[in-house]
């Protein structure tokens, strides 16, 4: 066995500890660094498998805004059951729940472990149609010139989602600004970070936007460096949530999906159908779209983990 | 070479695991923020090793990334780890109940 | 100049080696949360900063500047949030 197996193997046994350790812990608290580390582990764990793309979704995501999510569902959770006495799940409920995953994990386990070897994969033809888009990363070429149809849906799902959270507030508070406001100490080390930080996050995140069509990277890892950075700042209290009723936060989420569209539109004229690029015109007009969609997705998702509105507009 | 970096980031790996069960088991909320810290530095230089022993780029990105990613989790701990409510305002406490 | 430069890596990256093990000792063995945190920063950061000079020399031109950035990034952050970690872990200790 060499030694790059064995640290694989290792890599699978910790992250199998992890998760366990993870599903039975006593304390909310505990099982959400739990996951979070499990988050930042397994993008380790998608390096070794060559995944670079998927790694860095993952730290984005499963790491840094996963956490606060849960963190801030937690919170919320925490004044809930005070207050209202709600019933944990019983032992057959937890046990059925835990054999219903456990399932799903081994058929999707033995679906992949009876693929035949190699594997029947489409990866020959996406990597030989990879000169007419003139891009260097197949990953994107996928998502952007193959299947460009499910990003635009994707795309379009961030709004919705934002939409679908706002209307969880109450009436009086419609319109104003999501979330509490968060208070730091002027002279402290969390606002010195939350200064630091920010413009090399910004700068790391339009650079993973731009390399995105030939190297690992894309308009979604960006967009998240670009969310948790601006969730940094609001942390240390140097920024605070604008009130969701205004219009130049509506247009920023508006922008990325509604710029994709017209570009699909657009395909009826040139080429002639939904979506499709002009020859030779594939790689600029996907960095419009790429450029286009950051902010909206930035936007979209640091509002999501912000939450319904909680505060009036000027307050 | 590339048989010694992969030893040395199985072996840092290793450190990881060892301090990870310690944190995790650690009996106040204080004691569990620092597992990302630990990833922050045990998991980049695992993954700098890795990338410089199978001699692939993007690899370096990833782990600006997880050095990012690794500090605002920690803030988020640092900053919800309290039933403390003199860092927030705005009209609602910790413990009020959802209308 | 190669054998020069990989014994200069081997005796770095070991070198780096032996402070995470140091620091996983520290965090094993020290009694206190705050001790365990000054043993899990110091060591494992001056462990990843001898691991990158270790690793210049395998590297070249914008590669070796962004594993240095890595660096530079991962100590300016690692020692901002210890300081949070301590002083969370220092106001539940006085709560006790």
């Amino acid at each position: 066995m060499t030694i790059a197996s064995a640290i694989y193997i290792g890599l699978a046994v910790l992250v199998l500890a992890l998760a366990g350790w993870t599903t039975f812990a006593r304390d909310d608290y505990a099982a959400i660094v739990g996951f979070v580390t499990y988050g930042l582990l397994l993008s380790l764990v998608w390096v070794s498998l060559s995944s670079h793309d998927i790694a860095l979704t993952e730290a984005g995501i499963g790491g840094g805004v996963t956490g606060v999510l849960l963190l801030g569902a937690g919170a919320r959770l925490r004044g809930a059951r005070e207050s209202t006495g709600v019933k944990l799940p019983g032992i057959a409920q937890r046990v059925s729940a835990a054999a219903l995953c456990t399932s799903i994990s081994v058929g999707l386990a033995l679906a992949v472990l009876i693929l035949p070897d190699p594997a029947p994969t489409l990866a020959p033809s996406a990597a030989a149609s990879l000169a007419a888009t003139e891009m260097g990363n197949p990953v994107s070429a996928v998502l952007l010139a193959y299947r460009a149809l499910d990003t635009l849906l994707e795309s379009a799902v961030l709004p919705l989602t934002l939409i679908g959270v706002w209307s969880l507030a109450s009436d009086r508070f419609w319109g104003g600004r999501p979330g509490l406001q968060y208070r730091a100490d002027r002279e402290g080390v969390l606002v010195f970070l939350a200064q630091l930080l920010p413009p090399f996050g910004v700068l790391m995140g339009i650079h993973m936007v731009w390399i995105g069509t030939d190297h690992p990277g894309g308009k979604f890892q960006g967009g998240t460096i670009l969310a948790a950075m601006w969730i940094l700042t609001r942390m240390a209290g140097i920024t605070d949530t604008p009130s969701i009723s205004r219009r130049w936060l509506r247009i920023v989420l508006i922008t990325g999906p509604a710029a994709f569209l017209a570009i699909g539109l657009a395909g009826f004229a040139m080429p002639g159908t939904f979506l499709a690029y002009p020859a030779g015109f594939a790689k600029p007009i996907i960095l419009v779209i790429e450029a286009a969609m950051t902010p909206s997705i930035a936007a979209a998702l640091a509002l999501l983990l912000a939450g319904p509105p909680e505060r009036k507009p000027n307050g | 070479m590339p048989y010694f970096l992969f030893s040395v980031c199985g072996f840092i790996l290793m450190m990881v695991a060892v301090g990870l069960i310690r944190i995790l088991r650690g009996p106040t909320n204080a004691e569990r923020m620092m597992a990302t810290q630990l990833f922050g530095t045990g998991g980049i230089a695992a993954l700098l090793l890795l990338a410089a022993a199978v001699d692939v780029s993007a690899v370096v990105d990833v782990a600006l990334v997880l050095a990012l990613l690794a500090a605002f989790a920690s803030v988020a701990f640092v900053k919800n780890a309290s039933r403390e409510t003199d860092d927030l305002e705005g009209g609602r406490s910790e413990a009020r109940p959802r209308s | 100049m190669r054998f020069i430069l990989d014994i200069f890596t081997v005796i770095l990256v070991s070198a780096g080696a032996f402070f995470f093990l140091a620091g996983t000792v520290g965090l094993l063995r020290f009694p206190d949360t705050l001790t365990r945190l000054h043993a899990l920063t110091k060591a494992d950061n001056l462990g990843l900063g001898l691991v990158v000079i270790g690793l210049l020399p395998q590297t070249g031109g914008l590669y070796a500047a962004k594993l240095v950035g890595v660096w530079l990034l991962v100590l300016v952050a690692s020692s901002a949030v210890s300081q949070l970690i301590g002083r969370a872990a220092r106001r539940g200790m006085l709560q006790k």
